[in-house]
């Protein structure tokens, strides 16, 4: 065996890329063999379109169906965000396992890993998505953007719930096991869904807490999508969304990289 | 491996000196696990292109010692250095150069074979094709092909093994660990994990292999290492540590067990050692360090009525040998030479 092999300090650019998609492919290999990995971006878009709008569409808009245009976006940011806490979930019970070892003993990019579990999910908001549109649609709902501008809509939403599920991401690494991450990322997930404009207009919120749903990243990013659907503009919010999301990534992406190689 | 395309962003590439014919060297190595020191000062040269055998009992600090080795552990302290690459400060290169069987299986139950095999090559830069053809390649070598696509869950233990040892040669690294690498395998598997490690060190891999079997390093590496309690105990050749240890062993099974002790009698004269009679089977095991003196022991007892039902030679057993070499607190290294002693007190 000839030891003449080029050796490198770290992987290049290009080489973490490659590494990545490769990891992303490993991630859809998984979905093919186990789709029951899909069904809550399945089941619950629907089973929440169809109960918010009956249970509240009478209350805030009259009827269901002028609802639709307010219910439809909210829903669908709560779906994709609460599947990107799924993602942190099942990344810590993917490290947990033995082929996890492998990957830290080849010579790749540390963060191929996790940025490859975490395109992979990609996937997984995209049929959310698709799935609310879809029952949305079936109950009545008719975007005034046109179909371009829903999937712009769509498309915002994937990139923002790839951003957020950094932060999982963080959480599924520094966390000991699975249901301690599913547990600190509900009690996070719960007051930033609900403390927003996704499901209630926030005038009608008392003054202190209508200036938390206002600074929430999520209620703009909401504002996006229904500016978008409802209208087709394209305006601040929209531009908002996209930096916070780029922010988080910038944030949380090396932190989830840096803890996930010192327990290396 | 395949050449980056962006040189520049390549701090510093070299060539592993393939003059370097130290393949790991470690100083004074420990890790700790709060309070317990699983592994307390470890020192090893393993010289390349040779097998070397890590011995130790449950819990000795194998493992432990292995994952620092492979960068999977930090050290506490002291150093480590693969072909001259300090563990810690140049992990990444380190990579390039080891391949890693550990303990557990580190494969992908979901996913098949064939997939896991993909995988790894692609991770390590294999072109598409190129991966699939050394996947397809490995798994003929192994003997997977036929079970090649389905998910590892129907797998038996064995071939999860060959998948697993089969992973740690897709870059054809010069040197690799393996953790405990025939435990639980049945005698077929077991001979095919010997036969591929002897291919490999034939091919001029340095192999460093854990294990719980003193038959396993004896059969396999040039030089072994005992460890016990996070220290190596002793260190050489198998013949040097069997030597050590003392030698083989006679059992006799005794017709009658009230001869016991006059056949103890015998064997201190004739054999001049000690002879441990165990009643309840009837048993009278010696250690034996000249063979041809059974002759005049089996003659002696003719002649005194001590009737034998039967007779076997046994090498020592890794029990044996742990018992030896630990029979004492904390044993140093130096007292192997003269550990002889311990079977003759
Ligand atoms: N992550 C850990 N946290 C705490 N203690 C640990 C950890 N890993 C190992 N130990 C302890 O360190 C000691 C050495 O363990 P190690 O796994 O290295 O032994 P081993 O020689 O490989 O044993 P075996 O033959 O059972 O595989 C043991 O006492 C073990 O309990
Ligand atoms: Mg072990």
């Amino acid at each position: 065996m000839s030891l003449s092999m080029t050796l490198h300090h770290r992987t290049s650019l290009r080489q973490t890329v490659q590494q990545s998609f490769t990891m992303a492919y490993r991630g859809l290999l998984k979905f093919r063999r186990n789709p029951e990995q899909l069904f809550d971006v399945t089941l619950q878009p629907t089973l929440f379109t169809l109960m918010f709008t009956y249970i509240f569409g009478g209350a805030i808009s009259g009827d269901a169906e002028h609802y639709l245009p307010i219910i439809i976006p909210g829903v669908l940011m709560q779906t994709v965000i609460t599947a990107s806490v799924a993602t942190g979930v099942q990344l810590r019970e993917d490290m947990d396992k033995g082929v996890f070892d492998r990957f830290r003993t080849l010579p790749i990019a540390r963060i191929a890993p996790l940025a490859g579990a975490l395109m992979a999910d990609t996937v997984r908001y995209t049929i959310a998505t698709l799935v609310t549109f879809v029952v949305g649609y079936a109950m009545g709902y008719r975007p005034q953007g046109g179909l371009g501008d829903v999937a712009l809509a769509g498309l915002l939403v994937i990139v923002c719930a790839f951003a957020i599920s950094w932060i999982f991401a963080f959480f599924g690494v520094i966390a000991r096991t699975a249901t301690s991450v599913q547990g600190i990322s509900m009690l996070i997930l719960f007051p930033l869904t609900f403390l927003s404009n996704a499901f209630v207009p926030v005038n009608t919120m008392p003054k202190w807490l209508q200036w938390f749903a206002n600074a929430n990243p999520l209620s703009h990013l909401i504002s996006a999508v229904r500016e978008l659907t409802n209208s087709g503009q394209i305006g601040d919010e929209f531009a908002i969304s996209l930096f916070a999301a780029a922010v988080i990534i910038l944030l949380f992406a090396p932190l989830a990289v840096r803890m996930y190689m010192r327990k290396a | 491996m395949s050449a980056t395309a962006y040189p520049g962003l390549v701090t510093s590439a070299r060539r592993a000196p393939s003059h370097n014919d130290v393949a790991i060297q470690t100083q004074g190595l420990v890790k700790q696990f709060g309070s317990h020191r699983a592994v307390d000062g470890i020192d090893l040269t393993v010289q390349t292109g040779t097998v070397f055998g890590v011995l130790g009992p449950n819990g000795a600090g194998k493992t432990t010692t292995v994952r620092m080795l492979a960068t999977l552990l930090r050290p506490d302290g002291g150093r480590a250095r693969i072909f001259g690459h300090d563990v810690v400060k140049e992990e990444h290169v380190v990579r390039q150069l080891i391949g890693v069987t550990g303990q557990y299986a580190s494969v992908d139950e979901t996913l098949s074979a064939l997939e896991n095999l993909i995988i790894f090559a692609r991770l390590l830069g294999f072109s598409r094709p190129a991966a699939k053809r050394k996947a397809t390649e490995l798994l003929e070598q192994f003997g997977l092909v036929e079970a090649a696509k389905r998910p590892l869950k129907h797998f038996s233990g064995g071939m999860r093994r060959r998948l697993d040892l089969a992973a740690s040669l897709i870059a054809t690294p010069p040197l690799i660990f393996l953790d405990e690498p025939t435990t639980g395998l049945d005698p077929r598997s077991r001979a095919q994990v010997w036969d591929t490690i002897r291919r490999l060190v034939r091919e001029g891999t340095t192999v460093l292999l854990t294990t719980q079997y003193l038959d396993e390093a004896d059969q396999l590496a040039d030089r072994i290492a005992v460890i016990d309690r996070g220290r190596v105990i002793a260190e050489g050749t198998a013949d040097e540590l069997k030597a050590s240890v003392g030698q083989s062993s006679l059992h006799l099974r005794l017709a009658d067990p009230e001869d016991g002790a006059r056949a103890q009698a015998i064997v201190a004269r004739v054999l001049r050692s000690e002879a441990t009679f165990s009643p309840e089977g009837k048993r009278l095991v010696m250690p034996v360090s000249d063979p041809s003196r059974i002759a005049d022991l089996l003659v002696a007892l003719k002649e005194n009525d001590v009737d034998i039902v039967e007779f076997s030679m046994q090498k020592p057993t890794l029990d044996e040998v742990f018992l030896a070499l630990t029979g004492h607190e904390a044993t140093p290294s130096s007292e192997v030479e003269d550990s002889k002693g311990v079977e003759q007190p």
